[in-house]
């Protein structure tokens, strides 16, 4: 198949391509939820991203707090933002970063002013920004400027035997093409993760790669009360057929094909070193892994499941695939790609990575995704540790 | 999108297990289930050889099945790769599961 050279996005003032063309409320923190709430309910064309944290949070999870806001912001699937925050200082730091990209940004803080008054103005503000970004136009942008995130979820024996090696296979190809590429989920490589440092590009990526997964499964040690036979795998996992985190760790580890990754990044960490594959450092949990990678400003995301997790992300749309048939029957409003047929032998694995390029260009050029139209909307910071 | 029909789980004759690689000690069932005494074809996905083998259980979709005799203590091979430990002896062709295999990591 010949790959389209380009796909329509929109083109943001800083270069970058969105798939999607969102106008954001950010709550700096959990008690501002309930403004940006009451805005985008008042504003059509808006989405609020409510979420658990942002008060007390010190150190390294802080910095990944704001990281995580800063990069939701930043991200080209998002044409503008209102920050809303208790108070003026967090919420100001986070408008001046995003404010960097070019995009039309705001911020706004709650004390001194209280709710009422305070959704009466941002309204204002954010019915400007949904008419303002209303009239963007989808343009013909380069192939190159997607940046494609990959993370599995409900796997079972199915996803390590065909559709995780249809996503390897659509990295296979599109990866020379100067395309981004991002997988995670540091904890699942658990197992896999001597043959996963073989894949770094450089000594130095090896070396980082060894470092971030021996950290998180000291971590792990550290904290299990037991094998953790109950959370990896998982009882859907097991369902499935799968056994071990191993052999979990080596399904997982399909995705990236015989992709290379040049850089390890931190959770929520934008790639700086150029098109390629990256790994960033996170959870295994669907939701926290996708809200790191889209706050890295990934613009779209492929999410392969054996035994159905119905995952999506209020800015970066994820499309889903399977190869497990009972999936793709019985909970098919969540599945956009069936590549169950491999199964069979009735579709081999060049086939299914096309059919997945195809699938990907469509949603990139806006087609909804079938998490999209559900309303899957699941925004999750990453905590690190207790507040102080 | 570009959904190919699957009304049906596709039963018909054909490949009832994948193995991923020659190394492998298990394989995976591709089929609805397999039940007891089934003589199965099985697929070798790295050399693309067939091969056969008779099972002991009822094994579902997704599940594995053991390609040999193995004893508490053996590896299972999995991808070419160590995926845990036998830690209740398994004869050939019966299910492969957390009930006889344990991971060596946590």
């Amino acid at each position: 198949m010949e790959i389209p050279k380009t796909f329509l996005g929109y083109k943001r003032e800083d270069g970058r391509t969105g798939t999607r063309n969102h106008v954001i409320i950010l709550p700096v923190d959990d008690i501002s939820n309930a403004c940006a709430e009451a805005v985008a309910n008042n504003i059509k064309g808006t989405i609020a991203l409510p979420h658990s944290y942002g008060r007390l949070q010190f150190g390294a999870d802080l910095e990944l707090h704001f990281r995580t806001m800063i990069g939701t912001g930043k991200n080209p699937n998002v044409a503008a933002v209102i920050v809303i925050g208790i108070e003026p200082k967090w919420t100001k730091r986070i408008v001046d970063a995003i404010a960097t990209t070019g995009k039309p940004v705001e911020g706004f803080s709650i004390e001194g002013v209280g709710d009422i008054d305070t959704i009466a103005r941002v309204s204002k503000k954010a019915q400007e920004f949904s008419i303002w970004a209303s009239e963007k136009q989808r343009e013909e942008r380069p192939i190159s400027d997607l940046w494609i995130s990959v993370k599995c979820g409900e796997s079972d024996t199915t996803s390590g035997l065909a559709s995780n090696p249809t996503v390897g296979n659509l990295m296979d190809k599109l990866e020379p093409l100067g395309v981004h590429l991002c997988f995670g989920e540091t904890s699942e490589l658990t197992g896999a993760e001597t043959v996963c440092e073989k894949r770094g590009k450089t000594p130095e990526a090896q070396e980082k790669f060894r470092k971030t997964w021996s950290s998180y499964n000291d971590f792990i040690l550290k904290e299990a009360t037991d094998d953790l036979s109950e959370s990896q795998p998982t009882a859907g996992n097991i369902a499935g057929g799968l056994t071990t985190i191993e052999e979990k760790a080596f399904g997982n580890f399909q995705k990236i094909g015989g992709c290379k990754f040049i850089d390890v990044l931190e959770p929520a960490e934008e790639p700086t070193k150029g098109p390629g594959l990256y790994f960033m450092d996170t959870s295994s949990a669907a939701a926290e892994c996708v809200t790191l990678q889209a706050a890295g400003g990934f613009n779209l995301h492929l999410f392969p499941t054996g035994q159905g997790n119905i995952i999506g992300n209020p800015i970066e749309p994820v499309v889903k695939l399977t190869a497990n048939p009972l999936t793709a029957r019985t909970m098919s409003e969540h599945i956009d790609v069936d590549v169950s047929k491999i199964l069979s032998r009735e579709m081999n694995l060049d086939e299914a990575g096309d059919e997945l390029i195809k699938a990907t260009i469509r949603v990139a050029n806006g087609r909804l995704t079938c998490a999209e139209a559900l309303g899957h909307r699941e925004f999750v910071m990453t905590k690190l540790y207790r507040s102080a | 999108m570009g959904r190919i029909s699957n009304k049906e789980i596709v039963t018909m004759a054909g490949t009832d297990i994948i193995i991923h690689d020659e190394k492998d000690n298990v394989g995976v069932v591709v089929i609805e289930k397999i039940t007891p005494k089934q003589d199965c074809d099985c697929w070798i996905m790295e050399n693309d050889k067939s091969i056969k083998i008779q099972s002991m259980d009822e094994i579902p979709l997704g599940h594995k099945i053991a390609m040999t005799d193995l004893n508490e203590g053996d590896t299972i091979l999995k991808y070419g790769h160590d995926i845990g430990k036998v830690v209740k002896s398994i004869k050939k062709g019966e299910h492969v599961h957390v009930h006889n295999v344990k991971t060596k990591k946590w």
